[in-house]
């Protein structure tokens, strides 16, 4: 029949108008389709049924460990007290040289006696240029750049915001084992495993 | 019971390559003909004056009739310009016969081959346009992707563009001095630019972009009744939905019915290849990404292969095996987003399209655990992968995510689709019988992907010349024979049914590799390619075939040439001729049914 195939499809839009309501029925003696961390996990899994909104900004998604935005450096938890901790960083500029957009500038440090210091005295990222690639995070040897998961950094001033020096760069490695546990662990195994075979070799 | 026996035929003599014959028997009718000298180079040499006579005889004699990529190289050493053609042959599949004409860089005049190949046109355009390489004999050299009035050749070695640094990446000033400045601060705006001499901007009236508009009024005798009718030139785009993107097309039109159209694109160029030869190998990946940004997955695969060639590395089993899974993944990823488009083409806006993306955003939430972006995915790298597969996807273990994804929730979109649009009336009418093209004219055009195999043309860059693990995966390549707007969204949908077949064989492979490695050596920022030479890389995109062309110097760190076989671009050069005849909603249709992606298309 003629036009049975519309009919058909708009079956199938009944269909998912229904089910968004029938999960939503579902839900509201549990809290609630919406701004409910459980149905919001429900509704982003493969269990999902109807509509897929997320509510943004009151509801957000929540990022993967290697999820990338906008790099960051590692210093040592401050001490109490203090403002920072030590910089991972020894300024090697690996970084800098593997930046595709080259959006790193890196102010290496000096000692007295004019010979490099393995610490950045400087270090700028314009994360206008920035295209999030990773690649800094990736082949960093100190683990002292990561990639962030905080993605809300519009403002309202281009040429005073978004040139991130150094203070503004800096985070402490608690902040990126909150935000990536996993990743983080693995990096410490790895470290420790490195140390031990550094160890080995001086014992030879 | 009897044991059955398999006669297995034998090839009576191994046949020879084609692409060897091919060679050999050009060779012999032309003895002026000769091999590419330079180390790790291949191709035939072919002196300008000759090209045409021996193209012709390729195509017609020797059955290589498909010119897939023609670009310029610009050997500022040697003092030339070289014109590179790769054709492949359509019907035995397996690689390219390469022809390469050298001509002086201040007089690089070839005969232009869009009289034997009209699918040269846009890409002899662009070789005019960023090399400046004069096709003789070509019927509308302009400009394409820089702009009218533009100065100077950007591809060109000697060309330098307005934030120009330093030749090669990185730059000095990042490190060990870093005092860091923003380009725009030292080339103010305005003085950024260079033009012709005696050339001024405000002199530029851009109502009348003359050379675009030439030859668009048609005429036409007078109507019997003595109506007074005229026909109208309009622009469709550059800011238009219907467009997908920044792309214009100029449309003279009798009433509603398109009677000459004009594709106008550049708008979103970027010079992508100059900025690749710039960056170093490694740097350019994630710019592949921001190529067709609905596929960055299988951008990816297509350059690193490329590199792969060049650098001779040898990829991990699991590697590959996690490749295919990405990149059959994109490909369904693609075809649900380009359908979702047409229907939105069609007129039903968005509900079809929305239903769509819910199975999208599910691998793209995978891409997003494995990769780190949902859509600028850089993930591979040469000789492998960046990262493993990760742990989990959205609180689910990624084993039984990818499990029930591709046993359960793909199948059921699929089926989906097909009730809901495949089975719709409107659809059909709307699409049969629309934007048609013949097999002979898909080939002679270069269209490639869906388009090519929607006209009756079987082939596909995974069974033709099959790279990675595609040999041992057991897979059909649709085919539909009437070339229309139907066909090509019937080829998509078949498609991604093939390639859930692939997904399939593909896990229990994944499972077996657990704990493999996943790259081929030590992570490596500073990649050198140790010989030099030349290599192109081409891989099934899900728009068609995408290749890349790269050469390098002795262990060059950063690509000499790095060209760009965009199927998108190539894939627009039919477009005038697919819409004459037809009312502009079908227009709109039409340009849906290519699948574009400007980022692609203007590079």
């Amino acid at each position: 029949m003629y036009g049975l195939g519309v009919l058909k499809g708009l079956g199938i839009t009944l269909k998912h108008f229904f089910r968004t309501f029938s999960d939503e029925v579902k839900w509201s003696a549990k809290g609630g389709r919406y701004y409910n961390d459980d149905a919001l996990a429900v509704r982003q899994s493969l269990k999902t049924e109807g509509a897929i909104t997320v509510m943004y900004p009151e509801e957000k998604l929540e990022a993967p460990e290697r999820f990338r935005f906008v790099p960051f450096l590692v210093m040592d938890d401050p001490a109490t007290g203090q403002k920072a901790g030590k910089d991972w960083c020894t300024s090697c500029g690996i970084c800098a040289k593997v930046c595709p957009p080259q959006c790193i500038w890196i102010e290496r440090g000096k000692l007295p006696n004019g010979r490099p210091k393995p610490e950045p005295l400087n270090f700028y990222i314009d994360i206008d240029i920035c295209m999030n690639c990773g690649y800094c995070a990736e082949f960093c040897p100190f683990d002292a750049i990561k990639m962030d998961h905080d993605f809300e950094i519009a403002s309202y001033d281009r040429s005073a915001a978004h040139i991130h020096d150094k203070e503004r760069l800096s985070k402490p490695i608690s902040y990126w084992r909150s935000i990536a546990p996993g990743r983080a662990a693995d990096e410490e195994q790895a470290r420790i495993e490195e140390e031990e075979k550094k160890k080995k070799k001086k014992r030879k | 019971m009897a044991e059955t026996t398999i006669e297995v035929l034998e090839n009576e003599a191994p046949a020879m390559d084609p692409v060897e014959a091919a060679v050999s028997a050009l060779k012999e009718q032309f003895p002026e003909l000769t091999d590419d000298a330079r180390p790790n180079y291949s191709g035939l040499m072919v002196p300008a004056d000759k090209l045409l006579e021996v193209a012709q005889n390729l195509r017609d004699e020797q059955g290589f009739n498909y010119l897939s990529s023609v670009t310029g190289v610009d050997l500022i050493d040697d003092g030339k310009l070289e014109v590179v053609y790769h054709t492949y042959n359509l019907d035995k599949g397996g690689s390219s016969v390469v022809l390469k004409t050298q001509v002086e860089r201040d007089n690089p005049n070839v005969p232009s081959l869009v009289p034997l190949w009209p699918g040269a046109d846009f890409q002899e355009r662009e070789a005019y346009d960023l090399l400046g390489i004069n096709f003789e004999g070509h019927p509308d050299l302009r400009r394409i992707l820089m702009w009218d009035g533009f100065e100077g050749y950007p591809l060109r070695k000697d060309w330098k563009e307005a934030y120009y640094e330093e030749d090669h990446k990185p730059f000095g000033s990042r490190w060990p001095g870093g005092e860091v400045f923003r380009a725009e601060e030292r080339n103010l705006y305005g003085k950024n630019v260079a033009y012709p001499r005696g050339w001024m901007p405000q002199n530029l009236d851009a109502d009348t972009d003359d050379e675009i508009y030439a030859g668009m009024s048609v005429n036409r005798p007078k109507s019997k009744t003595d109506i007074r009718t005229d026909q109208v030139t309009v622009n469709i785009g550059p800011q238009h939905p219907s467009t997908h993107g920044v792309f214009r097309m100029v449309v003279t039109m009798d009433g509603e019915t398109v009677l000459k159209l004009k594709p106008v694109m550049g708008y979103l160029h970027r010079n992508h290849e100059k900025i690749g030869e710039r960056n170093t190998f490694l740097g350019n990946i994630p710019y592949t990404d921001r190529l067709d940004y609905i596929s960055s997955m299988s951008n990816n695969h297509g350059y690193v292969l490329a590199i792969e060639k060049l650098l001779g590395s040898q990829v991990p089993e699991r590697a590959e095996w996690i490749r295919i899974l990405m990149v059959e993944l994109t490909r369904i990823v693609n075809h649900l987003w380009s359908i979702g488009f047409l229907i939105n083409d069609l007129g039903a806006f968005q509900t079809a399209m929305l239903y769509l993306t819910i199975e999208r955003e599910l691998v793209l939430d995978f891409f997003e655990a494995a990769a780190g972006s949902r859509m600028m995915c850089n993930y591979m790298r040469f000789g492998g992968l960046a990262f493993d597969l990760p742990r989990e996807v959205r609180g689910q273990e990624t084993t039984a995510f990818l499990d029930e994804l591709v046993h359960t929730r793909l199948p059921k979109i699929l089926d989906e689709l097909d009730t809901f649009l495949t089975g719709n009336e409107i659809v059909r009418e709307r699409s049969v019988g629309i934007g048609k093209m013949t097999r002979e004219q898909a080939i002679s055009y270069s269209t490639c992907g869906p388009m090519l195999r929607a006209s009756g043309v079987q082939y596909d860059v995974r069974r033709a010349e099959p790279y990675s693990y595609y040999d041992q995966l057991d897979f059909d390549i649709p085919v539909r024979y009437n070339g229309d707007v139907w066909d090509r969204y019937m080829v998509r949908v078949m498609e991604m049914h093939e390639s859930l077949r692939i997904l399939r064989q593909v896990l229990p492979h994944l499972k077996a590799t657990k704990g493999g490695s996943i790259l081929d050596g030590k992570p490596q920022y500073n990649v050198r390619i140790p010989k030099g030479g030349e290599a192109y890389g081409r891989v099934e995109n899900p728009k068609g075939e995408l290749g890349y062309y790269v050469t390098a110097k002795p262990k060059g760190t950063n690509p000499e040439r790095y060209h760009i076989r965009a199927p998108s671009f190539i894939n627009l050069t039919p477009l005038e001729l697919m819409s004459v005849g037809h009312k502009v909603a079908d227009l709109v249709v039409v340009l849906g049914s290519i699948d574009i992606v400007l980022g692609e298309t203007d590079r």
